[in-house]
């Protein structure tokens, strides 16, 4: 029953990913030339900080931890229909309320703890998703325009609470961060001496989890039935008020297991400065095909990319030509979607002619 | 008149005739599919030619080569004997051509004037509305097309749209006015209004195409008439000299029974029942007000209308997409009035929406799971919130076989296949729960003559099978032609009832523009 | 609080605004052409970065704008090849253009400043009583905009194309033509708006210096109804939630924590998206194409 079947369509959409991938690579080759730097010793110095030796490739697992996450959490919300840009607040604020429960040494053991700290990150993370996803079931307010004020608001609350509030919250104005995570809270490490924690398992099951739920549930086909089309969804009794809601919910929660994994897993607090990852989780959807299985190849990709950025600086490139690279790939994509959507081209690949277009 | 036509006996390439279109061998493919496959299409000036041809024949296509929106793979146009090339409607407009599109081409936020002068504002670049709305009324007076320059187009009826389309071409200095399906939107007597219009024209020397599926505007208003089929010119006559029933033929290519077969009906127990119902609005149009309505088991009760009158909100109120605010809505003596549309479904509705494409199936997904679209409460298909895909698919692969649905299997996505298969799906999936009540909107919209043969004849097989069915049609001859009663709406109301065979065509027209007799009435 | 309803107060409003008031009519005549534009806060910042960067090589903040103006509009000219000739998904391609510059703007400052978080201090725009030259030209351009989009032919035609583009290409309107030039204009006036942040009302360039004034532009746009007036005073709105912020942390004793206050502006713009969106509906054609073969 769980058995993948690869058509003609995936084939195409795994092959567009890898073709968008590889012309963001040369674009960010050009550009680096264009910079005076050598392309071709800075991706080799990426290709070595990513996969080289047992280091290099725990970093990029605890990378991709937090990309696999926060794109699953992207990939939903654009099943459901909605571009939610918000991953990132959703995801500093599950990392911030993870650190909260972890910092404040209830006194748990472990196998409590953990998981109690974890699910305050998520419960985080889908408080700030069910906000836009209400905003626009009630009113229509765009989610575009919402979640980004989410994102700027949660950055800022953030950083106020940590400066101001610590005669409340577990928190250390001087670090503009929350105080340390106790160590029962903290994730276990799969491999040490490396950093690599628990997180990159999670995220693998929460994939998978997602991939079941989309596909093999009602609730899932109700997702992505109004994703599709309202007015079918609306035809076959789907509520697409509650349906948007809940997927936010849950999307939220996805990028707040993220954070939580930032703060529980890798740093052990967390930072008021913001990571970023909400708007590579982007790509990170995108170039998986907002599938949860896609999502796990472009999180370890995105990862890899993030892992091996820092090495580039001993090629002359600074790190932030991934940042690049990554907006390079989403124009990539977004030119080969539309590739896809011409019938004329696909039909090279899939030899069934789209004849709805005839008579037109 | 007469002489100009009737000294054509056949129309051929090297004839020394200036015609005012000349088509030749027109080709067109888009791909999987050639929608013009040498078209000819000869027009001479001065006259008003039919287009004839169903649905998907090809005729839509001509005209947008014509019209220079698409461009031709194969043959040659001619306008005015100037052999043409046209890269946009631009080039189109220049050469003296006017098109008014089945689906207006206004902008329903500008003005009458706005909307004319769009694309031919003059040379200075500030704009003189004033002066504009002048030249407006000036022309409309000259040719005795009424209208406010000052009205938006969002406040005007649909025939005076209509006006106001024909009023754009004229201003743009056309002399050849393609119409494309220009009565589809219009009650009887605006139709009327519009033959009036097209012959003062012609009068007048301007030369009108006119596309149209239906033979009684061939008849009425064409001087000759060019029949296609499947992509191909298949004949040419002069109107006065052929029969509806030669070009019924020619269009379908073979010959029809346009009847449908139909014992007389022997209505039961009322199914659905609604009593002084009410309905939010649709934003910006009056509310619904429904006084009584009743589906009786074992008959076709039709409702006809001019779209735009309420239909939509009827039928989204009848299958629970749109509150009720007031009145009592039961369907089997179980009241319905807050339900959503499962509620509906349970209480033994189905529902054959008008817009396959955008409600009745989700066409990127495949077969299978649009079977599951309005049947996924708990049941056969889903045990605790999960999909049994494998009951699903072999459902599915039933469904297919028993209603001829042509798809390679269950998993191929509904928007590869055709209008027609795409319908019996929706058919087959909302026949199989065994309903009570089967709400068929528009149900032949779009679909070959062969497919709207198979949907009428399943009509009449559910209707014998004793249950109520309502066909909801804009097509008058539809409606007549299948109900056992049929109820009359307009302005958001339903404004008479009959049996069928105790009401002719004329006085169901007039009711279907009973109210919004205004502007019409001096035409 | 005596010091707080000051002239000051009022200035930082304007300051504060002109931002807004640039990106805003950038967003508005973008819309109007039926193109979707959430690239506005990537344009801005390429605008910003460049105008600095050009200030920094040229040592004239005047060419410093050009550059950075014309800089925005070759990152316009990306979103308008994207978005119309590609006809890729609008706002993917929007974030698309947001992510470069953001990477863009981070990766320079390195390589030129060797710095990770900003530019050196150039020298900036000439200042009018405490404000910079730009303020003023801001609130020119609405009543300008305003004339163009509703007195003249193309403003008639560019309207026409965002309400329904196949009715537009059928009156032989260029709409590519329209589409292309109100995309590259956003570009112009999101760069101006950059520019101001950077060497108007400053004299640096910081990463993300835009803080999301692109998006709170586009909620401007909305907002005001997609008319020039409705977006000056929505860009006037969250000025003012901008200046207030600001004021109320230079004045003394203020009782709100400077550090809760700079929420301010991005509440005020969640409240009114919420609010108000109802009531307003965009051009009809937004995000469609026509159909031509």
């Amino acid at each position: 029953m769980t058995r993948l079947k690869l058509s003609s369509s995936t084939l195409i959409n795994i092959g567009g990913s890898i073709i968008a991938v590889t012309i963001a690579l040369l674009l960010g080759a050009v550009v680096m030339r264009l910079s005076g730097a050598d392309p071709w010793a800075a991706y080799k110095a990426l290709w070595n900080g990513a996969f080289v030796g047992k280091r290099s490739i725990a970093e990029t697992l605890i990378y991709s931890a937090p990309l696999i996450l926060a794109g699953l959490g992207f990939a939903l919300s654009m099943r459901a229909g909605l571009f939610n840009i918000g991953i990132e607040g959703q995801l500093i604020v599950g990392g911030f309320m993870a650190a909260l429960v972890g910092a404040w040494d209830l006194g748990l053991p472990s196998v409590l703890y953990v998981p109690l700290a974890l699910f305050a990150g998520a419960v985080g993370g889908a408080f700030w998703g069910f906000i836009p996803g209400y905003l626009k079931a009630k009113a229509g307010a765009h989610e575009v325009i919402t979640t980004i004020m989410l994102n700027y608001l949660a950055m800022r609350l953030i950083t106020y609470l940590v400066l101001r509030r610590d005669d409340i919250l577990p928190v250390d104005p001087t670090f503009v961060a929350t105080k340390k995570v106790v160590p029962e809270a903290r994730l276990p490490l799969l491999m040490p001496p490396t950093r690599l924690h628990l997180g990159i398992v999670i995220a693998i099951a929460a994939a998978i989890i997602l991939w079941y739920i989309l596909f093999k549930t009602r609730f899932g086909f109700n997702v992505r039935a109004v994703g599709l089309s309202q007015g079918a969804s609306a035809y076959g009794g789907i509520n697409w008020g509650r349906t948007v809601v809940i997927a936010m919910i849950i999307a939220g929660a996805l990028a707040g297991l993220a954070g939580a994994g930032e703060s529980l897993g890798l740093h052990g607090r967390h930072w008021s400065a913001a990571p970023g990852y909400g708007f590579t989780a982007i790509a990170v959807g995108l170039v998986g095909r907002n599938h949860p299985i896609g999502v796990i190849f472009s999180g370890l990709l995105f990862g890899a990319l993030n892992a091996g950025g820092p090495a580039m600086q001993s090629a002359d490139v600074s790190k932030e030509i991934v940042q690049l690279i990554q907006g390079f790939i989403i124009l990539a994509i977004a030119a080969l979607e539309v590739v896809n959507r011409f019938p004329a081209i696909r039909s090279r690949f899939s030899r069934r002619s789209a004849a709805s277009k005839a008579g037109a | 008149m007469e002489t100009t036509t009737a000294t054509t006996t056949q129309a051929s390439a090297n004839s020394g005739i200036d015609y005012a279109i000349r088509m030749q061998g027109i080709v067109k493919r888009f791909p999987g599919v050639v929608a013009n496959d040498g078209i000819d299409l000869l027009v001479r000036p001065g006259e008003i030619h039919a287009l004839l041809g169903e649905n998907g024949a090809g005729k839509s296509t001509l005209m947008n080569i014509l019209f220079g929106l698409y461009t031709p793979d194969e043959g040659e146009i001619a306008v005015n004997g100037k052999p043409v090339d046209f890269s946009g409607p631009r080039d189109a407009v220049l050469a003296g051509l006017g098109m008014v599109h089945q689906h207006f081409m206004l902008i329903p936020r500008f003005t009458v004037t706005e909307n004319i002068i769009l694309g031919n504002e003059g040379s200075k670049s500030v704009l003189d509305r004033t002066a504009a709305a002048k030249r407006v009324r000036e022309i409309s007076e000259s040719y005795g097309l009424l209208i406010d320059p000052d009205a938006k187009v969002d406040d005007l009826t649909v025939g005076l749209q209509q006006r106001v389309e024909i009023l754009k071409a004229l201003y743009h200095g056309s002399r050849i006015l393609i119409l494309d399906e220009p009565t589809a939107l219009l009650t009887p007597q605006e139709i009327e209004d519009l033959y009036g219009i097209l012959n003062r024209l012609k009068a007048d020397g301007t030369t009108i195409v006119f596309i149209t599926h239906k033979l009684k505007e061939v008849a009425a208003v064409s001087d000759k008439v060019t029949v296609i089929r499947r992509g191909k010119t298949v004949g040419e006559r002069i109107t006065s000299d052929t029969t509806g029933q030669e070009l019924a033929d020619l269009m379908v290519g073979r010959g029809v029974s346009l009847t449908v077969e139909r014992t007389p009906a022997t209505p039961g127990r009322t199914i659905l029942s609604a009593r002084n119902l009410t309905a939010t609005p649709i934003h910006g149009h009056k509310p619904l007000t429904i006084e009584h309505l009743e589906l009786r088991a074992g008959e076709i009760l039709g409702v006809c209308g001019v779209e735009g009158n309420g239909q939509s909100e009827l039928v989204e109120v009848l299958s629970g997409l749109r509150p009720i605010t007031g009145g009592t809505l039961t369907i089997n003596d179980t009241d319905v009035s807050t339900c959503d549309p499962n509620g509906f479904r349970a209480a033994g509705l189905s529902y054959i929406p008008e817009d396959r494409h955008h409600r009745g199936l989700i066409l990127d997904f495949p077969l299978w799971e649009n079977v599951l679209l309005g049947n996924a409460q708990e049941g056969p298909f889903v045990r605790s919130g999960i999909v049994r895909e494998r009951t699903l698919q072999a459902r599915t692969s039933q469904l297919m076989q028993d209603y001829d649905v042509r798809a390679p299997s269950p998993s191929t996505p509904a928007r590869s296949l055709s209008g027609g298969n795409q319908q019996k799906l929706i058919i087959a999936r909302e026949l199989f729960r065994n309903p009570d009540v089967l709400l068929a909107i528009q149900p032949t919209r779009g679909l070959d003559v062969g497919a709207i043969e198979f949907v009428h004849k399943e009509l009449v097989r559910v209707r014998d099978e004793g249950k109520a069915v309502m066909l909801l049609s804009y097509d008058l001859d539809e409606v007549m032609d299948l109900s056992d009663r049929i109820v009359v709406m307009s302005e958001y109301g339903i404004t008479g009832e009959f049996n069928a065979g105790e009401v002719t065509r004329n006085h169901l027209g007039l009711l279907m523009g009973g109210r919004h007799s205004d502007d019409q009435a001096e035409a | 609080m005596d010091h707080f309803f000051t002239l000051d107060l009022l200035t930082r409003i304007l300051r504060m605004s002109t931002p807004l008031i640039f990106a805003a009519l950038g967003g508005l005549i973008c819309e109007r052409s039926g193109v979707i534009n959430i690239a506005l806060e990537g344009l801005m910042l390429i605008g910003a970065f460049f105008a600095v960067a050009g200030t920094y090589w040229t040592g004239s903040p005047w060419l410093g704008l050009i550059i950075g103006v014309l800089c925005a509009m070759a990152g316009a000219m990306i979103h308008a090849v994207w978005s119309i000739s590609i006809r890729g998904d609008q706002i993917v391609v929007g974030t698309a253009v947001n992510l470069i510059a953001l990477g863009l703007t981070a990766f320079l400052v390195q390589s030129i400043w060797g710095t990770a978080g900003g530019s050196d201090r150039v020298t900036s725009l000439p200042k009018l009583g405490g404000m910079s030259i730009l303020v003023p030209v801001a609130f020119v351009f609405v009543p300008i905009v305003a004339f163009v989009l509703f007195r003249t032919k193309q403003g008639l035609r560019l309207q026409a194309c965002g309400e329904h583009p196949q009715a537009s290409v059928s009156a032989g309107i260029d709409i590519t033509r329209y589409r292309y030039s109100a995309v590259l204009t956003s570009g112009l006036l999101a760069g101006l708006g950059g520019a101001y942040l950077s060497i108007g009302n400053l004299n640096y360039f910081t990463l993300d210096m835009t803080n999301g004034r692109g998006f709170i532009a586009l909620a401007a746009v909305i907002l005001g109804g997609w008319n020039p007036w409705g977006a000056l005073a929505a860009a006037l709105l969250f000025g003012a939630a901008e200046g207030i912020q600001i004021q109320g942390q230079s004045t003394p004793g203020f009782p709100i924590s400077s550090d809760l206050l700079v929420t301010l502006p991005y509440i005020v713009t969640l409240i009114a998206i919420t609010l108000f969106v109802k009531a307003r509906s965009g051009p009809a054609g937004l995000g469609k194409h026509a159909t031509t073969s």
